[in-house]
């Protein structure tokens, strides 16, 4: 849904695991899920540092 | 033209009203008797349609510094002239002036059940602030054409001041309103898709039948502390609520959003959520809440040092089919205390 986040002009935007659960994934285990959401944290958390003069999507490496 | 000459009070500024300029811009309201100033204009538009009975004036910065007293004291003195009409401007690209001219339509309009027009340039910000409830006539930045433009005023106060039809905002002149009016088309909406599609496969000009709502652009605030002494705050869109809804947010279309403690969790038992959200499938949020809201990593961060703290209230909303107007609303005031809380900075997670 980035493209509708860029779209109403949200400043810093994190592409994160989809729609019906942003911040997991019910397909990997209990551990690695975890690790995904806190690399997405720490992610926003790095775009929260970041200047951006316009909408700005930070994509997972 | 059988029609009974009406009844007309122009609302001019000090600056149109002949009073003076900026140094006058403190002069509070005050009436005139019949066309003064830029009123004379209104009174050549209106010929014999009408006459202006009152010219009423009030100074730029008194009615925008003082707006609770300037625009009943107005009402006051427009209702004292018992016209038929009220043209107030045009305010061209002058915001306060525009926003004085806004006000007091909406005001005349409600409590004196009176018509009112009003005049502007369209990125004067009485425009975005009236045009919904105040007939607001489209013209330039400045007074260079003031003759043509207040025809256009007056000519649709006419309309409105005799009830007569009004046409289209394309039509009239006049900044949409937001009001949808059914009409018989004279092709179906399949016909004149396409016919829509070859004029800009062609590149002639065309014009969608459906408005995409603007969105402002809004700055980028700078996060001025370091994250290791930053407050954090976890808000969603995606529904998450404590079990039984306690705030009864809505399944689609919300209106309501909630404040949820966190204080002493370092996660969120799923057995004490639930997800009301109607636009995605909550399975997964439900089995495990931290999904949606990561406060189980949010915490692990505060405790390494990472985060500075992280804020013990989370904001949760339902995001699907929601009124960008609602959708405003919440998140100024989920803002608002957020800010008073001393939050620097939100993690806002969306499905």
């Amino acid at each position: 849904m980035t493209p509708v986040a860029v779209m109403v002009g949200a400043n810093r935007i994190v592409s994160a695991a989809g729609i019906i659960h942003p911040l997991g994934s019910a397909d990997l285990s209990p551990d690695e899920e975890k690790a995904l959401r806190r690399r997405i944290v720490e992610q926003a958390l790095q775009a929260l540092r970041t200047e951006v003069a316009k909408p700005t999507v930070f994509t997972r490496e | 033209m059988a029609a009974r000459s009406l009844r007309v009070v122009s609302f001019l500024n000090q600056f149109f009203g002949q009073l003076g300029g900026e140094e006058k811009a403190g002069v509070g309201p005050q009436v005139m008797d019949g066309a003064v100033g830029a009123a004379r204009a209104v009174q050549q538009a209106l010929g014999d349609a009408g006459t202006v009975v009152a010219t009423v004036i009030c100074g730029d910065n008194h009615a925008a510094e003082q707006a609770d007293r300037a625009i009943p004291e107005l009402v006051a003195l427009v209702a004292a002239a018992r016209p038929d009409l009220l043209v107030a401007g045009p305010a061209f690209l002058a915001g306060r002036y525009g926003v004085a001219c806004g006000a007091l339509c909406a005001a005349v309009q409600a409590e004196l059940k009176i018509a009112t027009v009003t005049g502007m340039h369209r990125e004067n910000p009485g425009v975005e602030l009236y045009r919904r409830r105040v007939y607001t006539v489209e013209t330039g930045a400045e007074a260079t054409r003031m003759l043509a433009e207040v025809n256009r005023l007056v000519a649709l106060g006419l309309k409105l001041a005799r009830g007569e039809a009004v046409g289209t905002p394309a039509a009239e002149g006049y900044f949409a309103r937001g009001v949808t009016r059914n009409v018989v088309a004279g092709a179906s909406a399949a016909e004149r898709a396409v016919s829509m599609l070859l004029d800009k496969l062609a590149g002639r000009p065309f014009v969608s039948e459906v408005p995409r709502p603007a969105f402002p652009p809004v700055p980028a605030p700078r996060l001025v502390k370091t994250l290791e002494g930053a407050t954090i705050a976890l808000v969603t869109d995606g529904g998450l609520v404590p079990r039984g809804n306690p705030d009864a947010i809505e399944a689609l279309n919300a209106t309501r959003y909630g404040a949820y403690s966190i204080e002493g969790k370092s996660s969120l038992d799923a057995a004490q959520y639930d997800n009301p959200h109607r636009g995605y499938d909550t399975t997964w949020v439900k089995q495990d809440p931290h999904r949606l809201v990561p406060v189980d990593v949010a915490r692990e961060l505060e405790q390494s040092g990472a985060i500075g703290k992280l804020h013990e209230t989370i904001y949760s909303t339902v995001g699907v089919a929601t009124t960008l107007a609602h959708s405003a609303r919440m998140g100024r005031e989920i803002a608002e205390k957020l800010r008073e809380a001393g939050v620097d900075a939100v993690i806002l997670t969306s499905t």
